[in-house]
């Protein structure tokens, strides 16, 4: 016990002697011992550098960052880069899409069906195998797989060239103003990728009340798995109301502006939590620009597919596996007269369509809650079986040869859906809870449940607020 | 028909085997530090064989990741760090990186330093040699440098740091292969380091830290870097103010890995 008081001791007076120093030393020791790390600095550096020219960064870098970050062009550019890659991904991806939908709903089902036929497999075993799991991984597959393997490789080259940068460069001025960290600019670019990666991100920001602003308001930022709905969405209704020959170019313009009215929400929202709940002064901060390096292109297109591509597609699969099954179940086990989905549907419609929804996409978006990869999959299963188109398929809740988007929107058309229901299911897509992914990460990130419940629920009432209103102006002109 | 490049070990990779998230039983831990965005990722998937995400990005990593290699008949695990520019300010990913150089003691620190702006990294890279005494730069992106006319004396900047530097261009996995052998040099005790001190500070500076040392180690005595505790008690740190006074500081020794996952969170 003695021996421990002992050391106890020395240990204090240990500590008491730095504190007397301290007071002698003043008030600047900090920015002494800074100062004195940077003198040596640049007297080894003095020692041991030669430069030829006394520009750091050549010529055409600077002209360059001039163009991407002024204030008249930098909005623009960024929008228009960000319209050139959706436009690429919206006109290639048709092709491929269909391709694989044909091979993989068109002709290895019925010959999986009639192999389980052939077997004599109870119809339940074989429709909750085949009708609901096997179709709901090839939808997601032939759905996905190409708008993604061209979007991923394009993102990726533009993030390797060190674009993505020049965006959080032209927003940190609007989120300092907005109360924020000048850094958010940065999550919320990551957040594009994946928002419980931009979530993690958001450690790069010292101040608490900053780092929660930054994680709550992430959601804005359309991600990964929510790219391909918009995509998607905006080809077949949006295309649909111009010329063909423009149709891309509209579709490509509705997907920028999902994206902006991401980044706009996310900038009202900080400046409104930064005023209420999380009050307080925003951090200076400057944000450097990295240099500008040739993109390697192949590396960028190995990685970007098997990193992100293959990595997105797998969660969506290991995902929309058990969904398949869960809407094959809910689709063809009976209350009554009626299915589960059905009397779902059917009880939430009336509600659904006065904000501009249907009862569907409301299912839809509950099955979905651990992924939103399978929002569009589900959506379609699900429509197909209420809307009991059925000459195109062979069951409940089974889906079937779909050989293009516009035979996708053609379904999805006999199921009652209008303009409205796209856009207001485009911003639903945008403003709805997170991924249960991303929630599990607020909650280990912030340590708080209050906070993880906050920044679950508030996007969703948010979203059906904005489908409402969206909705009642809609029929005010309609 | 071997030319004797093809035959000597620096350029020879045959002597690197990547282990990926194998780490079980491993010889030596290497950190992995530096200023964001300088390819200290780039660097741990090229000897790990590990795809951690890299990207033109300041800020990628931001939790440690970790992975093995072997060179040599030595395992050795690697910590990739989160980039930082200072050990001095408080936010999480600047004292993840701190606490593991500090705590984690590994056997070796890789510096990752831009070569294009070697003044500015220099910076951290003299505040990590006032932590650790085994380190070796990776003068990395030497490739720009020299794309920008900029030359750098590899052997005064070595005789200056007094660790070994090594010029490197990891995206193209330049200069990997003479990097692992100064890594395991120093790991194995068979390169000593001598780290450059903080000459700039006051001669009453220098006294108060010289006195303030000596009283740490008498009371410490396993303590390898009284310096900087030093350094860290005058400037009035709390963590460190706490570890000293709880006796914590004193327990600081190699693979005393609790203290980390602590520190962590």
């Amino acid at each position: 016990m003695s021996d421990t008081t002992v050391e106890k001791n020395e240990r204090e007076r240990v500590i008491t002697i730095a504190d007397t120093h301290r007071w002698e030393l003043g008030e600047n020791l900090h920015d002494s011992i800074i100062e004195s790390i940077f003198l040596d600095a640049s007297l080894i550096s003095s020692k041991v550098v030669t430069s030829d020219s006394d520009v750091k960064r050549t010529g055409w870098e600077v002209s360059l960052d001039k163009i991407v970050t002024s204030r008249w062009l930098g909005f623009p550019i960024m929008f228009f880069m960000l319209a050139v890659v959706f436009w690429l991904t919206i006109e290639g991806a048709n092709v491929p899409s269909a391709m694989l939908a044909d091979l993989l709903i068109g002709q290895f089902h019925p010959m999986l069906k009639s192999f389980s036929a052939s077997l004599g497999i109870p119809w339940f075993i074989d429709g909750f195998l085949i009708d609901g799991a096997y179709m709901a991984m090839a939808w997601v597959i032939s759905v996905m797989l190409p708008p993604m393997a061209i979007f991923f490789p394009l993102f990726t080259l533009l993030e390797d060239f060190g674009y993505l940068p020049r965006v959080a460069f032209n927003m940190d001025k609007l989120f300092q103003k907005a109360g924020a960290h000048g850094k958010q600019a940065l999550t919320m670019s990551m957040g594009f990728g994946c928002n419980a990666a931009g979530v993690v991100a958001a450690r790069v920001i010292d101040s608490p009340r900053e780092r929660l602003i930054a994680i709550i308001t992430n959601n804005f930022s359309l991600c990964n798995g929510r790219w391909p709905t918009q995509i998607i969405i905006a080809s077949i209704f949006i295309g649909s109301l111009v010329p063909s020959h423009l149709a891309g170019l509209a579709s490509a313009g509705a997907v920028v502006g999902i994206a902006v009215l991401g980044i706009v929400l996310s900038l009202v929202f900080s400046w409104g939590l930064s005023k209420t709940l999380l009050k307080g002064e925003a951090s200076s901060f400057s944000l450097e620009l990295p240099p500008y390096r040739p993109p390697r292109v192949l590396q960028t297109l190995y990685t970007s597919l098997i990193d992100r591509t293959i990595f997105v597609l797998w969660r969506a699969i290991v995902f929309a596996i058990p969904a398949g099954m869960a809407i094959w179940f809910v689709a063809n086990v009976n209350i009554g007269d009626l299915s589960i989905a059905e009397h779902f549907i059917n009880s939430t419609d009336p509600f659904a369509l006065f904000i501009g929804l249907n009862g569907v996409i409301l299912l839809a978006y509950i099955i979905a809650i651990p992924a939103n990869e399978i929002v569009i999959p589900t959506i379609l299963m699900l429509t197909v079986m209420s809307a009991g188109i059925v000459d195109a398929g062979e069951g409940t809740g089974v889906m079937f040869e779909l050989e293009s988007i516009k035979a996708t929107g053609d379904i999805l058309r006999a199921g009652g859906w209008t303009v409205l229901t796209a856009v207001n299911l485009m911003l639903f897509s945008l403003i709805h809870n997170p991924c249960s992914t991303t929630i599990y990460t607020i909650y280990k990130e912030t340590g708080s449940a209050k906070w993880t419940w906050f920044a679950s629920l508030f996007p969703v009432v948010l979203g059906l607020v904005v489908c409402f209103l969206v909705a009642q102006v809609w029929f005010l002109f309609a | 028909m071997n030319t004797n490049c093809e035959t000597c070990p620096v350029h020879n990779l045959d002597n690197l085997v990547k282990l990926g998230v194998d780490m079980d039983g491993f010889d030596y831990v290497v950190a992995l530090a530096g200023n964001p965005n300088t390819g200290k990722s780039t660097i741990f998937n090229n000897l790990t064989g590990l795809r951690q995400h890299t990207g033109n990005w300041p800020g990628k990593t931001v939790s440690r990741a970790e992975g093995g290699f072997k060179f040599s008949d030595n395992k050795f695990k690697l910590v990739d760090l989160p980039g930082t520019y200072s050990l001095l300010s408080t936010s999480t990913d600047e004292e993840v990186a701190r606490n593991f150089i500090l705590f984690g003691q590994p056997d070796v620190t890789i510096i990752v330093v831009d070569s294009t702006k070697l003044e500015r990294n220099l910076n951290l890279v003299l505040q990590i040699l006032e932590i650790t005494d085994r380190a070796v730069l990776s003068l990395n992106l030497i490739d720009e440098a020299e794309r920008k006319k900029i030359k750098i004396n590899v052997r005064e900047l070595s005789k200056q740091l007094g660790i070994p530097v090594v010029p490197t261009a990891a995206r193209t996995k330049v200069g990997m292969e003479e990097l692992l052998k100064y890594v395991h040099q120093v790991a194995t005790g068979e390169y000593i380091c001598k780290p450059h001190r903080i000459e700039s500070y006051s001669k009453k500076m220098n006294n108060t830290i010289k006195e303030l040392s000596n009283e740490l180690k008498n009371v410490f005595p396993d303590l390898t870097n009284e310096r900087w505790v030093a350094l860290r008690l005058l400037e009035g740190d709390q963590t460190i103010i706490d570890s000293v006074r709880n006796g914590e500081v004193g327990n600081i020794s190699v693979g005393s890995s609790n203290l980390i996952s602590e520190a962590q969170l």
